[in-house]
């Protein structure tokens, strides 16, 4: 029997967006099937949503994934289910209110975004920052690192089977963060760098229990080595594995770990040095194909270079004020408001108003752990920012997974979005 | 950054496109006539201005014309930065898309899109990417207000959703 012919379409029409939004782009199909044992085994193509909430995604992240068999046609990333407005928010807050809001974006690089967000306005007000906080900076930078690392090594190695090391992970992390609970009183989104330094010096019992953690971090990492570089399963899912050549990530604008996987030894703390980084002696690791196991292995070494810079940021921590003399953007020492009229006026304007910035832009861009994040700032010579824009990272990374994931397996997509390591609070902002 | 010079220097080679250099706490920027972002990038880019670090959108309500791209450059052999800057009116907010000669642009263009309203022509799939797809207006420009969005609970869903209807 055939359909008798319709005036109307019987299925109701897709809106414009979500036809596009589940529309494909497919390559050829032989380029893509060589090399890959089995592929040919099936023509049909199936389209799975996959995620938002779905643990391998690492967040709210949706992908509309194009499946020929078990081959990996195409994939969509959708984005947005954590936008909460913070740049619009921004707008509407003092420059030093600023600080706790842009904090919670990328929420397990905190300290970058502090520091990205802080340098900018810095930049605008032509502050001079002190040694001391420089250093106290880095310490602070480079330990967060870590735990971003970890979290992101923890959680991969979960994606990839791996289930015990993500509590050895986790168990490291709480060093760190009873570290920045100690110096911050807060142990994430700590609200520690201020425009023109960070808000208190260290406390007593901070360096030993630094230094402790220094000569724990290196051996507990080379366990982590040692655990997933002798499982063989770890290594078949990693190795080979979705490889991106460093040309194509530099025109998707791919900076951090998976460039540097990818060969290209791009690093924003040697070529353009912030806070004091040229002070110190590090090494930037490489990988060479630029495949799963180089991005894993990369970060997993940057974990002892981030501790080398720690451990010399510790040993030559000058002397001096931790925050700038400058009573125009820093809040004076409580002390003083019993005595001075100057400094009670002072804390009161910055307190109520906070401090004006000369009209201009600024770009003020860091190495965070996951490439390059930049700090857009506009100031319209009020009190507030007219535009506060992060480059996040993730954002711009993220759309690096189809060109990497397309004509691989599903399995090999996971772990690829694993390596990826993106965050979605950065990414939706 | 190229010094203050440089900056001129490089203006004077893209010409007619060259609207006003500003040089700011060590940042040059050069903003541009937004017809001729397309060119002005490619001869940027033969400069060894290789890498689009970033794009992104910024409102300068109440001043006309209102809306603006940002392109951040970067010449990664020289670590050099050059911004590059064109404003474009709420009536006629066209602006030429990159997306074809620097693929990095494409999440960032759809984000711009999606805050400011500015259209990239030429764009592959411009669509909003961070605001849901039936979303009103765009977010990010000044005169939108906070709060501006009536929160739906579920109590209020079929009430919310009539007066949508009307």
């Amino acid at each position: 029997m055939s359909p008798a012919p319709t005036e109307n379409p019987p299925t109701p029409t897709l809106s414009e967006y979500r036809r596009r939004e589940q529309s494909i782009t497919l390559d050829p199909v032989e380029e893509q099937l060589e090399g890959i044992d089995g592929a040919e085994t099936s023509e049909e193509l199936l389209t799975l949503n996959f995620g938002p909430h779905h643990p391998a995604t690492h967040g709210v992240l949706r992908l509309l994934v194009t499946l020929q068999g078990e081959i990996v046609r195409d994939v969509k990333p959708i984005v947005g289910y954590v936008h909460t407005g913070i740049e619009k928010t921004a707008e509407d807050k003092s420059y030093w209110k600023v600080i706790p809001i842009v904090e919670r974006m990328d929420y397990l690089a905190y300290y970058f975004n502090a520091m990205a967000f802080c340098g900018a306005v810095e930049t605008l007000m032509e502050v001079e920052v002190p040694g001391r906080a420089q250093y106290l900076r880095v310490i602070h930078l480079e330990l967060n690192r870590i735990a971003s690392h970890l979290i992101w090594l923890g959680t991969s190695a979960l994606d990839l089977g791996a289930s015990s090391i993500f509590l050895y992970c986790l168990r490291e992390r709480e060093l760190i963060l009873d570290l920045f609970e100690m110096s911050s009183g807060a142990r994430m989104h700590t609200r520690y760098f201020q425009v023109g330094g960070v808000i208190e010096d260290i406390p007593t019992g901070f360096a030993s229990k630094l230094r402790e953690f220094l000569t724990i971090m290196p051996k507990r990492a080379d366990e982590y080595g040692a655990i997933l570089n002798s499982n063989e399963i770890v290594l078949q899912r990693l190795r080979g594995t979705c490889p991106l050549d460093a040309e194509t990530l530099l025109g998707l604008g791919v900076t951090g770990p998976l460039l540097r996987a990818a060969g290209n030894p791009w690093d924003l703390r040697k070529a353009a040095p912030y806070s004091s980084y040229e002070d110190f002696e590090f090494k930037i690791p490489v990988g060479t194909v630029g495949d799963n196991y180089d991005r894993f292995a990369v970060r997993l070494a940057e974990i002892y270079e981030s501790v080398k810079i720690v451990a010399q940021a510790l040993d030559g921590l000058p002397e001096g004020p931790h925050m700038t003399a400058d009573r125009k953007v820093a809040l004076p020492p409580r002390h003083e408001l019993a005595t001075s009229m100057e400094a009670l006026i002072h804390h009161f304007k910055l307190v109520t108003e906070g401090f004006r910035a000369p009209p201009g832009e600024v770009y003020h861009p860091i190495e965070s752990p996951r490439g390059e994040l930049g700090c857009y700032v506009r100031s319209d010579g009020s009190s507030k920012p007219a535009r506060v824009h992060m480059r996040d990272p993730s954002f711009v990374n993220l759309q690096a997974l189809a060109p990497m994931a397309r004509g691989s397996y599903i399995a090999d997509m996971i772990a690829t979005t694993a390596m990826l390591d993106p965050i979605l609070g950065g990414i939706d902002r | 950054m190229p010094d203050a010079t440089g900056l001129e220097l490089l203006a004077k080679e893209l010409g007619e496109a060259t609207l006003e250099t500003v040089y700011f706490r060590n940042r040059a920027t050069i903003i541009v006539d937004p017809a001729q972002i397309r060119a002005v990038l490619a001869t940027l880019r033969a400069h060894g201005y290789t890498f689009l670090a970033s794009l992104h959108g910024v409102d300068h309500y109440p001043e006309e014309p209102r809306l603006g791209v940002v392109y951040e450059l970067l010449d990664m052999s020289r670590v050099d930065r050059i911004a590059v800057k064109l404003r474009v009116s709420l009536d006629a907010p066209q602006v030429e898309s990159v997306t074809a000669d620097w693929p990095t642009a494409n999440h960032q263009e759809r984000e711009v899109y999606d805050m400011f309203g500015v259209v990239f022509t030429g764009h592959p799939d411009l669509r909003r990417i961070l605001m849901p797809e039936d979303y009103e207006g765009h977010p990010q420009r000044r005169d939108f207000p906070i709060g501006g969005e009536p929160v739906i609970f579920t109590r209020d869903e079929t009430k919310w959703l009539e007066a949508r209807s009307e």
